[in-house]
């Protein structure tokens, strides 16, 4: 069974359309990035998945239950990262973690939550005095202490650090492992590429895209571009066989020899310029 | 994964309590302009008015730290919890608790938690500002301090529910305090708080009469006050039916509003 079933998915505000009839899946275990520009639709997409917004019209499944109608259990077993919040100023990291923990049936520890999130040298500090991205760790605490069998991340690392970032998708890839299902939602391609087993592009709330980060808009199958420089001037030959025109190449007198395949960047940057 | 059975609705109720508590308690300014300002208030009337009106035996410094308490718990049930929930609408409290399996019944538990300890603490202060400073005297008699249980009891009850209720009325969390102080400062005065109830005018008092506000400042002056001061009140005695009936029929309609308009979430079209 499917994690998350999702068809003809609509929103209207007002006579505004967020999400205009989206049609996905996300498989059980699966970790799947949703990708997009500003406005494009994702936090609406997920928010409605968590039962948070309710849908103008379309059917969504998740975790076996309609999200606008599911209760308590079915919330005890999501975890929800939310864009934006700023809650909880006067308490302390330790007593936030450890208060939200009592609302759920199988909580994780709560000091392995701290030490995973890289907020134990903070455990004892107000949220008010945190930085930024440690702000937005306690967020993805708050998420996972549950230990949801399905975690929703919007833009969960906005604000860290490269290092941060790193040990936040090796904490993403531990709980993947542990058979959790994943839907995140990023403007940063190296993460979805690092992370994401399956992704889509929505862009003015249409899916243009969707696969695995390899095959994304036909990446596995586009052309590459080879460069260099000889006597005459720069050249450039775009081929489906690059490993053949290099060999080609060989014994002349060139500089500057590149081989460009397309990274996921290009081919989202593609499918973006050309549904706009 | 989840076998476990969800904590129940009391329990995670009183740990939102202690939640709240810690938070409110840190907060410096809520401390000093909500739970402090009450006091403040009581030191500087009792101070100006210290004589007693003609044909009363009681100073009225006494009289305004008996009405004072009505004020003191309009501050921590009514104002705490009304700005409160208004903040944790705006900043997200709110929404991330409805993404858990916490009740809408535990984080209600919570405020009134808040608010019983918050009020005790504000009603122990009052008291010890109009004993220090004004020689009030505690009464002695179990039947008071009765009337003062089930007084406390239906104010702190019909004020934290109005509170809830008006929480939905302010727009974001920053205009709640202006827009929820804006009652409470009229209702004082026209109910006799910041001003002795005889000399208000006669249709002022009848409009008061509609609220709670000036059955509480009687209720609390009635077990603070000798009953010789009974005959300063609008119908010469403390009438203690009548205020239990109209502070518990605000309890019902309090309750009833909160049922109407309790929103999890910011207006949005979501
Ligand atoms: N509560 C709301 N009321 C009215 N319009 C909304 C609301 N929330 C979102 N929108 C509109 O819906 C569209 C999609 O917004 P959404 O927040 O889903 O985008 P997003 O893909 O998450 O963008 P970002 O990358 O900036 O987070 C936008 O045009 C936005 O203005
Ligand atoms: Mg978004």
């Amino acid at each position: 069974m499917n994690a998350i079933e999702v068809r003809g998915l609509r929103k209207d505000y007002g006579a505004n359309t967020a999400v205009a009839g989206i049609d996905l899946h996300v498989a059980q275990g699966e970790v799947f990035a949703l990708l997009g520009p500003n406005g494009a639709g994702k936090t609406t997409t997920v928010e409605i998945l968590e039962g948070h917004r309710h849908r103008t019209s379309g059917e969504a499944t998740v975790l076996g239950e309609d999200p606008g109608k599911a209760g308590r259990h079915w919330r005890s077993r999501i975890g929800i990262v939310l864009q934006t919040a700023t809650d909880s100023a006067e308490l302390t990291v330790a007593e936030t973690v450890k208060h939200y923990a009592g609302y759920y049936p199988n909580p994780r520890s709560v000091t392995d939550v701290i030490d995973v999130c890289g907020l134990t040298e903070k455990a004892g500090a107000r949220i008010r005095s945190l930085s930024g991205g440690q702000r937005r760790r306690v967020d993805v605490a708050l998420g996972i202490v549950g230990n949801p069998e399905l975690l929703f991340l919007d833009e969960p690392t906005t604000g860290f650090d490269p290092q941060a970032r790193r040990q936040f998708w090796d904490l993403v890839r531990t709980l993947a492992a542990d058979g959790t299902t994943i839907v995140l939602t990023t403007h940063y391609l190296d993460e979805a590429e690092a992370l994401a087993g399956r992704l889509a592009v929505i862009a003015d709330g249409r899916i243009v895209a969707e696969g695995t980060p390899a095959t994304l808009g036909g990446r596995e199958t586009a052309q590459a571009t080879v460069t260099w420089t000889d006597d005459t001037g720069p050249h450039e030959l775009r081929t489906d066989d690059p490993v053949a025109a290099v060999a080609a190449l060989a014994g002349q007198n060139i500089g500057g020899l590149r081989v460009h395949q397309p990274t996921l960047e290009d081919v989202y940057l593609d499918l973006i310029g050309a549904a706009a | 994964m989840s076998t476990g059975a969800l904590p129940g609705t009391a329990s995670v109720g009183l740990s939102r309590g202690q939640a709240e508590l810690r938070m409110f308690f840190r907060a410096k300014e809520a401390v000093i302009f909500t739970f402090a300002f009450p006091a403040f208030l009581l030191v500087l009337l009792g101070s100006i008015f210290t004589k007693a009106d003609p044909g009363l035996t009681v100073p009225m410094s006494q009289v305004f730290a008996a009405s004072m308490i009505a004020y003191g718990i309009l501050s921590t049930a009514f104002l705490t919890t009304g700005v409160g929930i208004a903040i944790d609408r705006e900043d997200g409290t709110l929404k991330r608790l409805r993404g858990t399996p916490v009740t809408a019944g535990a984080y209600f538990v919570g405020k009134i938690v808040l608010v019983a300890v918050a009020t005790l603490a504000e009603v122990v202060l009052l008291l010890a500002v109009g004993v220090l400073l004004f020689d009030l005297s505690l009464p002695t008699d179990p039947a008071r301090w009765l009337t003062l249980a089930w007084l406390l009891v239906l104010s702190v009850l019909s004020c934290t529910l109005l509170g809830i209720a008006a929480s939905s009325v302010a727009k974001s969390g920053k205009s709640a305090p202006a827009v929820l102080n804006l009652p409470v400062i009229a209702l004082q005065f026209i109910s006799g708080i910041f001003v002795h109830i005889s000399v208000l005018p006669g249709p002022m008092v009848t409009v008061a009469s509609f609220f709670p506000v000036k059955w509480m400042g009687q209720g609390f002056r009635s077990v603070f006050l000798p009953d010789s001061m009974m005959v300063g009140e609008v119908a010469g005695s403390w009438e203690h039916g009548m205020t239990a009936l109209v502070l518990g029929a605000w309890c019902v309609i309090g309750l009833v509003l909160c049922l109407l308009t309790f929103r999890w979430s910011e207006r949005q079209a979501g």
